[in-house]
């Protein structure tokens, strides 16, 4: 399929938010190019047994759905109602007072009015009041209720995928209501008929059977790390071996596996890498549980715990004592709200401690499950790191809180006091679009792929736009992020809107200031580039 | 269409009690048999509401934080947007519930030249639905002077509160005007916000309108057309002891007003304004955010078919040998 031009900047900025003169209800969807990913490939939906895989495409009249797709959806909503306060409560309480349209990075991007999460949660709310409550069977439109049909499915495969589950409604929301609940149930509900896409299924095949989502076989994800571990021997003069599924070890790392693959998460590998070897953590990697992020979550409930299952199972196959999780969005919304839920009691791990410190995370007393930059603002608070953060002095450094860490976790302060303690240059973006009102980089959630280029950059103009700000005000050339999905999406985002703004991971800073026992004396920083100071020496 | 559908929606249920009672002379029917059905079906939908919200489990623990965690003992916690025990939690809802945190949190976002995204501080819902919200309680609460004997003592202290301002007679309640203004305001920005106008349904007009009649007829009794209080007192007294009758010469206001207030209870259950109940449910602001010192259970959890580790390492063996990863079968 030919690639989707993207309009320029200049243009994709003139945004008219006016609603249609039509109601929303009379508005049939229309598959605007570069705003919607490819459908499934039947191999995917057949590798985790979800139903009804075929060759498919979004835009055919006809998706070959099952003769008795609706009362497969009905069933689905009822059977979902029963399961989830949180979604029988939300279909009945809004009161549609708008408070969270202008929150959606969607809507502010597109205008389009079927991004306010409120009219997103109509979607399904209005077939919800139509076929389970007393006044939408009797009253119909006049009740906000309308018949589920072809088109409506359409609809909502079309927004359902159209959000990014970053939650940033749910915070302005007098009730709290959660749009990424009710898209999570919405695209349940249509994986019920087969329809999701490509680029969500792929990761999911993937790592139900390779351990994570690009589908590396286990010799490659160690070949993949040490050949990042060459360029670090380069930098530094320091070989590091890690070990690969070994027995005994204290902690387990579960990585997202997107930073072991390509620019710049791998420098984000590379700094945990380097911080492990330089305080001689007695941990190893695993190639089965070598996938912190968890595609499965867009798919279903089901599916997302079917492959968490290689986390705790995998430390327990490998004894470890706790585990510590990298850098990833979604990884930590699941790690922190689900896993325990899932697949707990890990009673067969400890309680974890810092073997550095001595200091005792309590937070995840029962998880067992550390966040890294929780590992890392301890050892520097400890004075366990010899740090030069004049290394990071070509670096005018912002900090983007990641969706899923933020408002479902609520990590503000350890990234950046770590941040703190390794760049002498850091400037926050302006107020409203950081911490529980930030941002999302408008890729979240599986929406990440290349044809639907034209959305991604709509989704994350609101972002780009406060990094923009910055980046006049203050020079700043660099953004950093805890997410793999921010670190695949960010930097073609800030090429299209804040030219000359790059993206790296958290360790990737601390890595470049990190100053390490024997080390050869540095030229460079992680990613080559000569270090402040040191430029004439390369000439020479 | 939805504006004026509700609209003659209120005109139609003034001019039903008004031919009920001026012409057919049903005093019975609108001022004992509706009341009390009217409530009976607020509790009882009520409670039908609730305990179908609560019959369906919360299987994770998923609030939304909106401050920093409980983390390391140096990193200060915000403890009523972020919290991690019971206590917080408590605080949390009580400054959602009574003072409206979330929307006071409201920005306005705005798309300028350049293209440039401005975000300003934007108060004006929050400060209409507190005032709405507050007026109603208070107006509400006033009203248990008809339900009581002897009046409950905080009654006339609210009554003083309410209506310091002392300007003619009777005295000028506060809260008359700020209700009628409030939801003149929540009115007038449904319709005025294309987005907001966009996305408003019947069910979204109708109350307001409702309310408003409710407001109006209420304030037109006190000040302009007046009705015979001991009377009115005598009809409500009688409800409540379940000792129901119909005094003589109650004005045709009155019972406007009762029949609205009537339609209010019996729709409350079935509509948007179960609100009230559920803010008290939300699973996204009444959880503690602990799911990794505690572990939270899913009631309807069940096991999933996985890719065991044995599983992977068959169909890897070889390469991992080859590559030097330690397997369990050689």
């Amino acid at each position: 399929m030919a690639k989707v031009e993207v309009p320029k900047p200049d243009e994709l900025s003139k945004i008219d938010y006016t609603p249609p003169k039509r109601g929303w209800m009379d508005t049939t969807v229309e598959f605007k190019p570069g705003t919607w990913c490819y459908g499934t490939r039947p191999k995917y939906v057949e590798a985790v047994d979800l139903p009804n895989p075929r060759e498919w495409k979004p835009t055919d009249e006809d998706w070959k759905l099952p003769e008795n797709w609706r009362e497969i959806i009905l069933e689905g909503i009822d059977d979902r109602l029963r399961k989830y306060r949180s979604f029988r409560l939300f279909m009945d309480i809004c009161v549609r007072c708008g408070a969270c349209a202008d929150k959606c990075h969607f809507f502010v991007g597109s205008g389009d009015p079927k991004n306010m999460p409120v009219l997103r949660a109509e979607l399904l709310r209005s077939v919800y009041r139509k076929y389970f409550t007393a006044s939408g069977k009797h009253l119909g439109r006049l009740a906000g209720a309308r018949e589920l049909t072809y088109n409506v499915l359409k609809e909502w495969w079309y927004y359902f995928f159209q959000c990014t589950e970053c939650r940033r409604c749910s915070a302005f929301c007098p009730y709290g209501i959660d749009t990424a609940e009710i898209t999570l149930m919405g695209r349940e509900l249509i994986n019920l008929l087969g329809c999701n896409t490509d680029w969500i299924m792929g990761p999911v095949s993937n790592s139900y059977r390779t351990g994570n989502h690009l589908g590396l076989e286990p010799h490659t994800v160690k070949s993949n790390i040490e050949f990042l571990l060459d360029d670090v021997e380069t930098i530094t003069g320091i070989k590091i071996e890690p070990t690969f599924n070994r027995k005994g070890a204290e902690i387990l790392l579960v990585n997202p596996s997107g930073d072991i693959f390509g620019d710049p998460g791998n420098y984000t590998a590379m700094g945990i890498l380097m911080l492990f070897h330089e305080i001689g953590l007695d941990y190893t990697w695993s190639t089965y549980a070598s996938e912190g992020g968890n595609f499965g979550f867009f798919t279903s409930n089901e599916t997302a715990k079917r492959l968490y299952y290689k986390v705790y199972s995998e430390a327990k196959r490998l004894k470890v004592k706790w585990i510590i999780g990298g850098e990833c969005g979604h990884q930590w919304r699941l790690f922190h709200q689900y896993l325990d839920t899932w697949h707990g009691p890990a009673d067969f791990l400890e309680e974890p401690v810092s073997p550095t410190t001595g200091t005792k995370f309590e937070n995840a007393k029962s998880t067992k499950a550390v966040h890294i930059a929780e590992f890392t603002a301890d050892l520097i608070r400890h004075g366990k790191l010899k740090l030069d953060p004049s290394r990071n002095d070509h670096l005018k450094v912002t900090w983007h809180d990641s969706c899923n860490t933020a408002r479902g976790m609520g990590i503000f302060e350890e990234p950046r006091y770590i941040i703190k303690n390794v760049c002498n240059y850091f400037y926050e973006m302006p107020e409203n679009t950081i911490r529980e009102k930030t941002f999302c980089c408008g890729s979240g959630s599986g929406l990440n792929a290349g044809e639907n280029m034209e959305l991604r950059m709509r989704g994350g103009f609101p972002r780009a736009n406060a990094v923009k700000y910055v980046h006049e005000k203050y020079g700043v050339n660099m953004l950093a992020a805890m997410c793999a999905i921010d670190r695949a999406a960010l930097p073609p985002l800030m090429d299209y809107w804040v030219p000359g703004v790059r993206v790296c991971g958290l360790h990737e800073l601390v890595a470049n200031a990190l100053v390490m026992k024997g080390e050869k004396e540095r030229t460079t920083d992680l990613r080559g580039d000569p270090l402040p100071g040191k430029e004439a020496k390369e000439d020479v | 269409m939805g504006i004026l559908f509700s609209f003659f929606a209120v005109i139609i249920l003034v001019l039903f009690v008004f031919v009920g009672v001026k012409v057919v002379k049903l005093q019975f029917l609108f001022g004992i048999i509706i009341p009390y059905a009217a409530v009976v079906t607020f509790i009882v939908g009520v409670i039908y509401r609730v305990v179908k919200w609560g019959h369906s489990p919360v299987p994770f623990r998923i609030p939304t934080t909106c401050g920093q965690q409980k983390s390391l003992p140096w990193i200060k916690q915000n403890k009523l947007e972020n919290p991690s025990s019971t206590l917080g939690v408590i605080g949390r809802m009580a400054i959602e519930i009574l003072l409206f945190r979330s929307l006071f949190r409201n920005i306005k976002t705005e798309l300028r030249d350049g293209p440039k995204l401005a975000y300003g501080s934007d108060k004006w819902l929050w400060l209409a639905a507190l005032a709405f919200h507050w007026s109603f309680l208070t107006i509400l609460v006033r009203h248990l002077r008809l339900f009581t004997v002897p009046i409950l003592p905080f009654i006339p202290l609210i009554e003083g509160i309410d209506g310091f301002l002392q300007i003619g007679v009777p005295r000028l309640y506060m809260t008359d005007i700020v209700i009628l203004i409030a939801v003149a305001y929540l009115f007038l920005r449904r319709v005025y916000i294309p987005q907001v106008r966009y996305i408003s349904l019947p069910a979204d007009y109708f109350p307001l309108f409702l309310i408003f009649g409710v407001a109006l007829s209420g304030v037109l009794m006190r000040y302009f057309v007046k009705v015979d209080v001991v009377a009115v007192k005598e009809l409500t007294m009688g409800l409540v002891s379940f000792n129901p009758n119909i005094p003589e010469g109650i004005g045709i206001i009155f019972y406007i007003h009762l029949f609205l207030i009537s339609t209010l209870f019996a729709y409350f259950p079935f509509s948007k304004l179960v609100h009230m109940g559920g803010v008290f449910l939300s699973p996204t602001r009444n959880l503690s955010n602990n799911s990794r010192i505690v572990r939270h259970i899913n009631p309807w959890n069940y096991p999933v078919k996985a890719r065991t580790y044995e599983e992977y390492e068959d169909e890897f063996r070889e390469k991992m040998k080859k590559a030097g990863i330690p397997v369990e079968k050689e």
